[in-house]
C-alpha cells in the first residue's frame, strides 16, 4: 500500500537518499546535511524494516531540514533513510476517476486499481487569478425552504454549514446532494471529502450516495477517524484538486462537500504546536486564515469555461460558539454560512437552521425575476425582519408572559412559531420547488397586518399577498 | 546614481534557508534593506527586510514551493517601487503591481510562479500635450503637460522629484511612457530626457508643500454616514465588524457612488468573487455627472486571501502610493482597503517567521506605528510644484476583528488614528437592518467641521436636526432596554412615542438598501428632508401627547408606514415633500379634533 502511494505521489523519479535524522518530535523530523531539500518537497522515509512513510519539507536550509511526517509516526526511529523526490505533492488525474473512492493519501479503497495514467496535479493548486473569475449568478434549488428562500445557494459559491455534534448536519448534506439542481436540470458531479470521519458517518454517506444514484458521478476521499490526523491536511486539498479537474478540464458542475473542517483545523494546530510556532487565538496558528483561504477560495467559476465548483464545507463549532476561531475564520472567507441551532432541533424542527446568524452573500445575484421570482428578495427581507421581531417577542414573553405582549407583538410571536413550523420545518425527503417555498413564505407572512410589510413594495404585495388573490 | 546602479547589476548571492515566504540568503555584502531581489532559478520577486553581517532576509512575494538552498539570489538595485504614468486607471494589479489582466492573458486562469510582466504597457502611445514651453524653468512637481488618460481623467505629467532645470525641448504628440517627449537641462549642465514614466518607493510617503484642513464631506449617498457620521475629503475612517456585517458592501458602495474623483480599491486578503463582482459592475455603472462608466476613474489592487501573504503586506503601500500620485495632480482620491486586518495579519506572519518577539496576540510591537504611518498618508494637501493646487487622499479601511470583538490590537490601534468609525453591529445585520452601522457606537470627528458645508449648501438648520435625532436615538435605546423587561404596553405614552419615532428613523432613515432601486444613493437634500419630516412629526406629536392625545391615535396613522417607505419612492424629493404636507395636515386634523389650539 505504501509503495503504491509512493509511486503515485512521486512518480518513478528516484532522487537522492540521505541518512542523518537528528531528532523526531511528534510528527516532525529534523534532518541534517540534506543539501538541497526544496521547500514543500515530498520525501520518502524508509524505515530499517523497509516500511515507508511520506513526508513533506516544512523548512529547509543548506544543513538542516524540517520534515513533516504524514502517516503514522509511531515506532519511527532516527536510523531511517530519507529520499528526496524532487516533487511537491501531486496526484494523477484522468476521466476514470468518477465513481471512485480513495483514502486520505489518494489510495483506492474500493478494491479497484489505482489511477496511474493521466496528468499529475499539485494538490496545493495555484491561486485563481481574480480577474479570471466569473461572478456566480445561477440559482441552485436545493428543495429546502430555509436555504432556497432565505439563504439561496448559487453555482460557484462556497457556503459552509456550521453545526454542533449531535445535530443532523449529515442528513442535511445528504439531502442537498440528493436534491440540488439548477433550472436547466443538469446534475452535479459530487466530490466528497471526509476528514477524520467516523466510519458510521462514512458508511451513512456512502449508502446515501448509492441509494440516490449519486455514486455514479461521485469521487470520495475518505480520511477516517482512525487514520493519521496529519493526513487530514491533504484530504480537502486532494478533494479540491479532483474538483478542479472535473470542473475545469471535464466541464462538470461540481458540488464539493468536505466534512468536518474542524478536524482539519485541529491537525493544523497540532503541527503548529509541534513546530513551536507562536500560537494565535486558542493555540491555532496565526496563518490559519490564509491556510483555509487556499482551500475555500478554490471554489468558483472561470470565465469562458463551462464547469464550476460549488463548495459546502461542514464544521462543528467547538462549544457551539460561532466566535470560536474555526467558524470565525471560515465565515470571514466563505460566502456566507448556514447555522444549525440546538434550540430548533430540540423543538423538532428539521432542518434546524437558524436563519438570523445565517447568510448567503451571493443570494443577491442569484434571485429575482428571471431567476427565481420577482418577489423573492423583498419577501425574504420582510421574513427576516419579522422573524427577528418574533423571536424578540418570544424572549419577552418568557419574562412577562404572553398576556403582557402588545397585540402586534403577539402577532409577531405567532408568526415566528408558524414560520418555524411551516416554512423552516420540512421532511428529509421533501423536495419543495422555489415557488412552493415562496408561497409558504407569503402564507405565514399574512399573519401580520399589511401595514407592517414595509420592506415589500406595494406592487409586489398587490400581486402576491394571499389576501389579495382574486 | 545611474553609474552605481550599473555596477551593481551583477550582485548575486545564494539561498541559505527557506521557511514559507521568508528566505535567508547570503553573499551580497552591499545589499540594502528594502532592496528588491529575484530569488531562485524561477526568479521569484522578493524584498530584503533584514540585513545582518553577511546574511540577509527576504520576504518573497510568490509561493516558494520547490525552492532549494544554494539557488541564486539576484539583487536588482531597486527599492519596491510603483510605476507611475498614464495607463494606471482601469487597471487591476496584484500587491506588487503586477497587472492581473495581462497575467491572465499570458498564463491562464491560475497564477503561476515567476511571471514577469511590466505593470504598465510599454507599447501603448499616449497623446502628450505640453503645458510648458522650451526655455521655461521647472522644478519637482511642476505640471509640464497633460495626457487624456480616460474620458474622465486628465493625467497631469509632473516633473520628477529632486529635479530642477530648464526645458531644452518639449514636443506635442504620441509617446509611449518610456519614450522621451522632451529634454531638460539640469542646473549642473547635464541634460536628461523627460519621460512620462516615473517610479516611487511605495513605503515612502510622497512629499508635499503643506497640509490643508479638510472641510468638505465625501458624499457617499449613505444616510447614516453622510448625515450622522460623515467623513471629510482628506480624512481617515474605519469600518470594523465581524463577518457578514456589511464592511465590503459599504465599501463597494462608496467606491461606486461617492463623489470621489478617483477611487483606488485594495482587495487585501479578501474574496476573489468580490473582486469579480466589482469588475463586472464598474464598466456598467455610470458616473452621474458625466455619464461615463466609473471604471474610468478607478484602479483595483487585488491581492485576495489565496494569493501570497507577503504581497498582501505590500498591497496597502502600493495602493496608497498610487493615491498620493493622483492627489499630487490635484485630484480628490478615495483609497479603500478591505481589509486592513488581513494586512496586519500578513505583518504578523512575516514577523513571526523572522523570529521577532510578539507583544499583543502575536502582533509585533511596531503594529501601531505601521497603522499610524498608513492613516497618516491620508490628508488634503498642497502638492509640490506649480500651478499651486490642492488634492486629497481619503482613506477608509475595513477592520475584521476576530469574533467581531473590537477589543483587539488592530481595532484598538486603528481607532487612535482615524477620525471616524462606522461600528458594525451583528444584531442589526441578523435582522437585515443594513447598513448595520450602530448609531450609538459610531463616531465622527468630522461632523462638526463639515456641518458648515451642510448649512451653506443644504439647509441652515441641518445641524440641529442631526443632533436632535441622535439624541432621540440614544434616549430610545434606553427606553427599549426597559421595554424589553416590562413590555411596551407598560410604558407611559411619551416613552412609547420615543419608541415609535426611533422605529420610524430606523426603518425610514437609517436602513438603506445597497442592492437596488431609488434608495441606493440618497442625495443630501433628500437626506435632510427625510430627517426633517420625521423630526417635525416627532415635535408636533410630542405636543399632542402632552395634551393627552392617546398614543393609539398616532400609531394607527397610515402615514407611519408611508414614512418608512417614502425613501424608496422613485419620485425622490417630490414624494417626500408631498408626504410631509400630508402628515402636517393629518396632525392638524387631530389637534382640531382634540381642540388643541397652538400646534399650527
Ligand atoms: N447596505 C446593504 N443592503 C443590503 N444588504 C446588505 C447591505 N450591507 C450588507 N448586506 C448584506 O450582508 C451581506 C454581507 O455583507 P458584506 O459587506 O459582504 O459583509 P462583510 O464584508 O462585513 O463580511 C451581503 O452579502 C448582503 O447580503
Ligand atoms: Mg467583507
Amino acid at each position: 500500500m505504501e509503495e503504491s502511494l509512493y509511486r503515485i505521489l512521486s512518480g518513478s523519479v528516484y532522487g537522492k537518499v540521505y541518512r542523518g535524522v537528528k531528532e523526531i518530535r511528534g510528527s516532525l523530523m529534523v534532518v541534517e546535511n540534506v543539501g538541497d531539500a526544496g521547500y514543500n518537497e515530498v520525501v520518502r522515509i524508509i524505515d530499517t524494516d523497509g516500511v515507508e512513510r511520506i513526508g513533506r519539507v516544512l523548512e529547509t536550509s543548506s544543513d538542516l531540514a524540517i520534515i513533516q511526517i504524514l502517516g503514522d509516526e509511531e515506532g519511527l526511529q532516527t536510523d531511517v533513510l530519507i529520499n528526496l523526490t524532487g516533487k511537491v505533492f501531486e496526484i494523477p488525474l484522468s476521466d476514470e476517476i468518477t465513481g471512485r473512492i480513495f483514502n486520505g493519501r489518494f489510495e483506492p479503497i474500493d478494491n479497484l486499481p489505482p489511477i496511474i495514467s493521466g496528468e499529475k496535479r499539485d494538490i496545493s493548486g495555484f491561486p485563481m487569478n481574480p480577474i479570471a473569475r466569473e461572478y456566480p449568478t445561477e440559482f441552485i434549488q436545493t428543495g429546502i425552504s430555509a436555504i432556497d428562500g432565505m439563504l439561496s445557494l448559487v453555482r460557484g459559491q462556497k457556503l459552509p454549514i456550521f453545526s454542533v455534534s449531535g445535530l443532523p448536519h449529515n442528513t442535511l448534506a445528504a439531502q442537498i446532494v440528493r436534491q440540488a439542481t439548477v433550472k436547466k436540470g443538469e446534475d452535479f458531479a459530487i466530490v466528497f471529502g471526509g476528514i477524520g470521519l467516523r466510519s458510521t458517518e462514512a458508511e451513512y454517506f456512502m449508502r446515501e450516495f448509492r441509494d440516490s444514484g449519486a455514486i455514479e458521478r461521485l469521487v470520495a476521499i475518505l480520511n477516517l477517524a482512525e487514520d493519521p490526523p496529519i493526513e487530514r491536511l491533504l484530504t480537502p486539498r486532494i478533494a479540491l484538486t479532483v474538483a478542479e479537474y472535473l470542473a475545469f478540464d471535464l466541464e462538470y458542475h461540481v458540488l464539493v462537500i468536505v466534512t468536518d473542517m474542524t478536524n482539519y483545523c485541529e491537525a493544523l494546530r497540532e503541527i503548529s504546536v509541534a513546530r513551536g510556532e507562536i500560537p494565535g487565538r486558542m493555540g491555532y496558528p496565526g496563518y490559519m486564515y490564509s491556510d483555509l483561504a487556499t482551500i475555500y477560495e478554490r471554489a468558483g467559476i472561470i470565465k469562458n469555461r463551462k464547469g464550476s465548483i460549488t463548495l459546502m464545507p461542514m464544521l462543528t463549532m467547538p462549544g457551539g460558539d460561532l466566535r470560536h476561531p474555526i467558524p470565525d475564520l471560515t465565515g470571514y472567507i466563505t460566502e456566507g454560512q448556514i447555522f444549525l441551532s440546538q434550540e430548533l432541533y430540540s423543538r423538532d424542527i428539521y432542518p434546524p437552521i437558524n436563519i438570523l446568524p445565517s447568510l448567503s452573500r451571493l443570494m443577491k445575484s442569484g434571485i429575482g425575476s428571471g431567476k427565481t421570482r420577482e418577489d423573492h428578495r423583498p419577501l425574504a427581507d420582510q421574513l427576516y425582519d419579522a422573524y427577528s421581531r418574533g423571536t424578540k417577542a418570544r424572549d419577552l414573553a418568557r419574562i412577562i408572559g404572553e398576556v403582557g405582549l402588545s397585540s402586534i407583538m403577539k402577532r409577531y410571536l405567532k408568526f415566528a412559531n408558524e414560520f418555524e413550523e411551516k416554512f423552516i420545518n420540512q421532511g428529509v425527503y421533501e423536495n419543495r420547488s422555489i415557488e412552493e417555498t415562496l408561497d409558504i413564505g407569503w402564507e405565514v407572512l399574512s399573519i401580520l397586518p399589511e401595514e407592517e410589510l414595509v420592506r415589500i413594495p406595494r406592487s409586489i404585495i398587490e400581486k402576491y399577498h394571499p389576501k389579495r388573490e382574486k | 546614481m545611474f553609474l552605481v546602479m550599473f555596477l551593481m547589476t551583477d550582485r548575486i548571492g545564494k539561498v541559505k534557508k527557506i521557511s514559507g515566504p521568508v528566505v535567508i540568503a547570503k553573499g551580497i555584502n552591499d545589499i540594502k534593506i528594502g532592496e528588491v531581489v529575484e530569488v531562485g532559478n524561477d526568479r521569484l520577486i522578493g524584498e530584503v527586510v533584514r540585513v545582518f553581517e553577511d546574511y540577509f532576509t527576504i520576504q518573497v512575494y510568490e509561493p516558494t514551493d520547490g525552492l532549494k538552498p544554494l539557488e541564486p539570489v539576484h539583487a536588482t538595485g531597486k527599492m519596491l517601487v510603483a510605476e507611475l504614468a498614464p495607463g494606471l486607471i482601469t487597471m487591476v494589479f496584484d500587491g506588487v503591481q503586477r497587472p492581473l489582466g495581462r497575467i491572465f492573458e499570458q498564463s491562464g486562469a491560475f497564477i503561476r510562479r515567476g511571471v514577469k510582466v511590466n505593470p504598465l504597457s510599454r507599447d501603448k502611445k499616449w497623446y502628450f500635450k505640453p503645458l510648458k514651453k522650451k526655455g521655461e524653468k521647472v522644478t519637482a512637481g511642476d505640471i509640464v503637460g497633460v495626457v487624456k488618460e480616460t474620458p474622465l481623467i486628465s493625467h497631469k505629467i509632473m516633473v520628477k522629484y529632486d529635479i530642477n532645470g530648464r526645458i531644452k525641448e518639449i514636443n506635442e504628440g504620441d509617446y509611449t511612457i518610456n519614450e522621451p517627449y522632451g529634454y531638460i537641462e539640469l542646473s549642473n549642465g547635464k541634460e536628461i530626457p523627460l519621460m512620462m514614466l516615473q517610479e516611487w518607493p511605495v513605503r515612502t510617503p510622497r512629499p508635499y508643500v503643506k497640509r490643508l484642513s479638510s472641510e468638505v464631506p465625501l458624499l457617499t449617498g449613505i444616510r447614516v454616514i453622510d448625515t450622522f457620521f460623515p467623513i471629510a475629503k482628506g480624512g481617515a475612517g474605519c469600518i470594523p465588524g465581524g463577518f457578514g456585517t456589511g464592511k465590503t458592501i459599504t465599501l463597494h458602495k462608496i467606491s461606486m457612488y461617492s463623489n470621489s474623483e478617483i477611487v483606488i480599491y485594495i482587495g487585501c486578503g479578501e474574496r476573489g468573487n468580490e473582486i469579480a463582482e466589482m469588475l463586472k459592475e464598474f464598466p456598467k455603472l455610470t458616473d452621474p455627472k458625466t455619464g461615463r462608466p466609473i471604471i474610468e476613474r478607478s484602479i483595483v489592487i487585488a491581492n485576495t486571501s489565496n494569493m501570497p501573504v507577503s504581497a498582501r503586506e505590500a498591497s496597502i503601500y502600493m495602493g496608497v502610493t498610487l493615491a498620493e500620485y493622483y492627489r499630487d495632480m490635484g485630484y480628490n482620491v478615495t483609497l479603500i482597503a478591505d481589509s486592513t486586518s488581513r494586512w496586519a495579519e500578513a505583518l504578523r506572519e512575516i514577523s513571526g517567521r523572522l523570529g521577532e518577539i510578539p507583544v499583543e496576540r502575536g502582533y509585533p510591537a511596531y503594529l501601531p506605528d505601521k497603522l499610524a504611518e498608513f492613516y497618516e498618508r491620508a490628508g488634503r494637501v498642497q502638492p509640490l510644484g506649480k500651478p499651486v493646487r490642492e488634492g486629497s487622499v481619503t482613506i477608509i479601511g475595513a477592520v475584521s476583528p476576530p469574533g467581531g470583538d473590537f477589543n483587539e490590537p488592530v481595532t484598538i490601534h486603528t481607532l487612535r488614528f482615524v477620525g471616524t468609525m462606522w461600528a458594525l453591529d451583528p444584531e442589526l445585520a441578523y435582522r437585515r437592518h443594513f447598513p448595520a452601522i450602530n448609531w450609538l457606537r459610531s463616531f465622527s470627528q468630522y461632523a462638526k467641521i463639515v456641518e458648515s458645508w451642510w448649512s451653506k449648501n443644504i439647509a441652515k438648520d441641518f445641524g440641529e436636526y442631526r443632533r436632535k435625532a441622535l439624541r432621540l436615538l440614544t434616549v430610545s435605546s434606553e427606553i427599549e432596554a426597559i421595554a424589553s423587561v416590562v413590555g411596551e404596553g407598560a410604558l407611559p405614552d411619551d416613552q412609547r412615542l420615543f419608541l415609535l419615532i426611533s422605529d420610524i428613523l430606523k426603518e425610514g432613515f437609517l436602513r438603506q438598501t445597497a442592492l437596488e432601486g431609488e434608495d441606493i444613493f440618497c442625495i443630501p437634500e433628500k437626506q435632510y428632508l427625510l430627517l426633517k419630516m420625521i423630526m417635525d412629526f416627532f415635535d408636533k406629536v410630542y405636543v399632542l401627547i402632552q395634551k393627552k392625545v392617546p398614543i393609539e391615535e398616532i400609531t394607527k396613522l397610515p402615514e407611519i408606514s408611508e414614512m418608512k417607505r417614502v425613501k424608496e419612492d422613485e419620485r425622490g424629493i417630490k414624494a417626500v415633500k408631498e408626504l410631509y404636507n400630508k402628515i402636517m395636515t393629518r396632525l392638524e386634523e387631530i389637534s382640531r379634533k382634540y381642540n388643541i389650539q397652538y400646534l399650527f
